[in-house]
């Protein structure tokens, strides 16, 4: 355990530590470009020197190994002229695309320009011209013009993907990045080097020119595209509707959660939110054709012939935890509903990095609360007893069961069974022959937890309010609570949470305070 | 806080009989009256010409010099084909303290240019003419020196320009056809794009 110094504060380390690493554990940032906390070491953008002492020259923070007694300089006259320096033959070749560039506003240049270059350029000769606006492939673009050779993505598809498109060709200031001939940057995981890229040289296909970056909030959620529940940030736009056509969500971005995803993001996900704002149902529906009705009306018809009637209920593993257990609670325990989650699967693709077959984000939270798995009864099983005729009510929660089931088993239950509601936040082949249509908020609309494959529990947080007229779904099954005269009074996700930790012995003892910003696992093992 | 009492001024005798002090007005109205007519008589036969007589400008036939910096209604400057030079960077949109520019950039088929405005919207009714967006611009695309004044319509959508109005400031409401050669949206067509790049540019 080697101890240093690093700007006048004692830190001791593991061995083998670099002292960039050292540095961060202080929370002294050192500027890096090259550098990345999940790839190899290059040690060539040079930008992250600082003052050893006893050492003749500066330094690169990445690349040095801390050693016994070692006193690091970051901040001080000598390691900041240094990389003013840097930064200068960086920008040498660099186009002045500010304005136009994607990157702007998220720009490393234009923050460490700002942090200790402001220098007066001194460059006076014509810029080397390269290649711009070349389409790597369907998610990224490069432009090789802005490119500062930090090697990055390089290292990205050699190491991570272990595809190795890229490679960094010719020499001097003319060397340039690219594919080699031939290939395509088409891999699984390609808009990841969009994030590690610290300038504009690869930008996304699908965010070029949607929005200029500060236009952009964020909020913390959870990937709802499989069962490995991929931590991200999602940024969208709400006050300026002429962008991007008017929808609200614009972009993804990881979010570092070292249990389950790092760094990275598959492009699955990464572009798996266009349902969000497209093709959403916003109205509530009833049988008599497209008739807009009114939540009381709805919730009241619906209340009134649960009452007493023979229910059946497939719920979604797309549903939060919270509002499952609402489903059981309400269905299950005082209706004594056949209620499952468990519906056939599509097969999907899979991966040994993060891209899991089950396309749903809370499969494991809806066994670990009875409504999946070998107990409970399945979405076929329902869907026959209901064609039998033995059900009252049918309750159809975001599955598109012509799809499932096809569309003469649908169009049966659309008959035989005497109320067939169908919540859910998107168009699909099952709301025409449904008699109720109940508008359901997306998961971003709504606040709740997922437990993803390896039971983590993680919680998904509300981005915006729910688009028009519809409502989450905890709040439509606790209103549905109150018209059955059921005592449910509670009134938000957070204390359906505690009651459900209280009830459901593999959540005991969590709370949204105990889960934070990066899940717990639950009790029990998967 | 203190409240202040404020007195107030109590009428003269003099001021309370009235006829004097309508006179005292006539007399300055008057004074002018004849001196503006005597002086205007004085320089038609060209005497007194080195004493000035009060000035009408006959506004709208005649308009008063602007001073170079006076900030008027906006211009979208153009480039040598007759499309905008805006690069759609949306810096005036972000600085616009009224937002009322609304921009919708879009791919440019020529490489050096890396975007152009598909739209470009201003609206009048709600704009401040602080300059900003004159200030801020990068490619010099937007100025503000067309020297109209004047801006009126009678509903609050007539007010909103749109880029056929910013291109060519000599073109007032209703626009009558769309003659842009590039792919844009504008109000003419309901919003839904127009123009192509095939098209020969004028």
């Amino acid at each position: 355990m080697p101890k240093l110094s690093i700007d006048g504060r004692e830190v001791s380390v593991r061995d083998g530590t670099t002292v960039i690493q050292a540095a961060e554990k202080l929370g002294i940032f050192v500027p890096r470009y090259c550098y990345h906390p999940g790839l190899s070491i290059a040690g060539n953008c040079r930008i992250c020197l600082v003052e050893v002492e006893k050492f003749p020259k500066l330094q690169i923070a990445c690349n040095t190994p801390v050693t016994e007694g070692m006193v690091v300089h970051t901040n001080n006259e000598k390691a900041e002229g240094g990389r003013r320096v840097v930064l200068e033959f960086l920008l040498a070749n660099h186009p002045l695309d500010c304005p136009v560039c994607d990157q702007s506003g998220e720009c490393d240049l234009q923050n460490f320009y700002l942090n200790f270059g402001l220098y007066d350029p001194r460059f006076r000769e014509q810029k080397v011209k390269k290649h711009k606006a070349v389409a790597l492939g369907p998610h990224v673009m490069l432009d090789q013009e802005r490119c500062i050779l930090c090697s990055r993505c390089v290292r990205f598809t050699d190491e991570i993907t272990k595809t190795g498109e890229f490679g960094i060709f010719n020499r001097g200031d003319h060397a340039e990045l690219g594919i080699y001939p031939g290939s395509e940057l088409n891999n699984r995981y390609s808009a990841n080097v969009v994030d590690i890229c610290p300038v504009g040289a690869l930008t996304e296909r699908d965010f070029r020119f949607k929005a200029r970056v500060w236009y952009l909030s964020s909020a913390p959620t959870v990937c709802n595209g499989c069962a490995q529940g991929c931590n991200m940030d999602l940024h969208y736009v709400l006050d300026r509707p002429h962008l991007n056509d008017g929808a609200r969500v614009v972009r993804v971005k990881p979010r570092y959660n070292p249990d389950v995803n790092q760094w990275w993001l598959c492009d699955e996900g990464r572009y798996g939110f266009g349902w969000i704002d497209r093709a959403r149902l916003v109205k509530v529906l009833s049988r008599d054709g497209e008739v807009a009705a009114a939540w009381e009306q709805a919730l009241a018809a619906i209340a009134g012939a649960l009452k007493g009637g023979r229910i059946g209920v497939i719920a979604s593993a797309q549903l939060t935890n919270e509002e499952l257990f609402l489903i059981r609670e309400i269905f299950w325990r005082a209706l004594g509903a056949q209620v499952s989650a468990s519906v056939p699967v599509k097969p999907g693709s899979c991966d040994d990095f993060l891209i899991q077959a089950d396309k749903n984000p809370n499969t494991f939270g809806a066994t670990l609360l009875g409504l999946a798995g070998p107990d409970a009864p399945t979405a076929a099983q329902i869907v026959d007893e209901a064609l039998a005729g033995d059900l009252d009510v049918l309750w159809v929660m975001d599955h598109d069961l012509v799809e499932l089931f096809g569309e003469e088993k649908v169009r049966g239950l659309s008959e035989k069974v005497g109320l067939f509601v169908f919540s859910g936040t998107n168009e699909n082949a099952t709301v025409p022959l449904a008699h109720w249509v109940l508008p359901s908020a997306a998961y971003v609309e709504k606040d709740g937890t997922f437990v993803n494959f390896k039971g983590r529990v993680q919680r998904i947080g509300r981005a915006f309010p729910p688009l028009q007229d519809s409502r989450e779904d905890w709040r439509i099954l606790l209103e549905l609570a109150g018209k059955l005269g059921l005592p449910l009074d509670w009134q938000s996700p957070e204390k359906i949470f505690l009651a459900l930790a209280k009830a459901a012995p593999p959540f005991e003892g969590l709370s949204y305070e105990a889960i934070g910003a990066q899940g717990v696992r639950v009790a029990v093992a998967p | 806080m203190a409240v202040r009492v404020v007195r107030r001024h109590e009428l003269t005798f003099w001021e309370k009989i009235y006829i004097p002090q309508i006179l005292c007005g006539l007399k300055i109205t008057f004074t002018h009256f004849f001196r503006n007519l005597f002086l205007h008589t004085a320089h038609l036969v060209g005497r007194f010409k080195n004493v000035p007589a009060s000035v009408t400008i006959q506004y709208p036939e005649e308009l008063r010099p602007l001073m170079s910096r006076f900030r008027s209604r906006h211009r979208l400057t153009l480039r040598e084909d007759h499309t905008p030079r805006c690069v759609g960077c949306m810096l005036c949109e972000t600085v616009c303290p009224a937002k009322c520019i609304t921009i919708v950039p879009a791919e440019h088929p020529d490489p050096n240019i890396e975007k152009y405005p598909i739209r470009f919207d201003i609206d009048l009714g709600v704009c401040v003419y602080c300059g900003y967006c004159v200030e801020v611009c990068p490619e010099d695309a937007i100025r503000m020196d067309t020297g109209i004044l004047d801006v009126a319509a009678y509903s609050r959508e007539a007010m909103r320009l749109d880029i056929h109005e910013l291109m060519d400031p000599g073109l007032r409401k209703p626009v009558s056809r769309c003659n842009l050669k590039f792919p844009h949206k504008c109000g003419l067509n309901g919003g839904e794009m127009k123009g192509s790049w095939d098209a020969p540019r004028p």
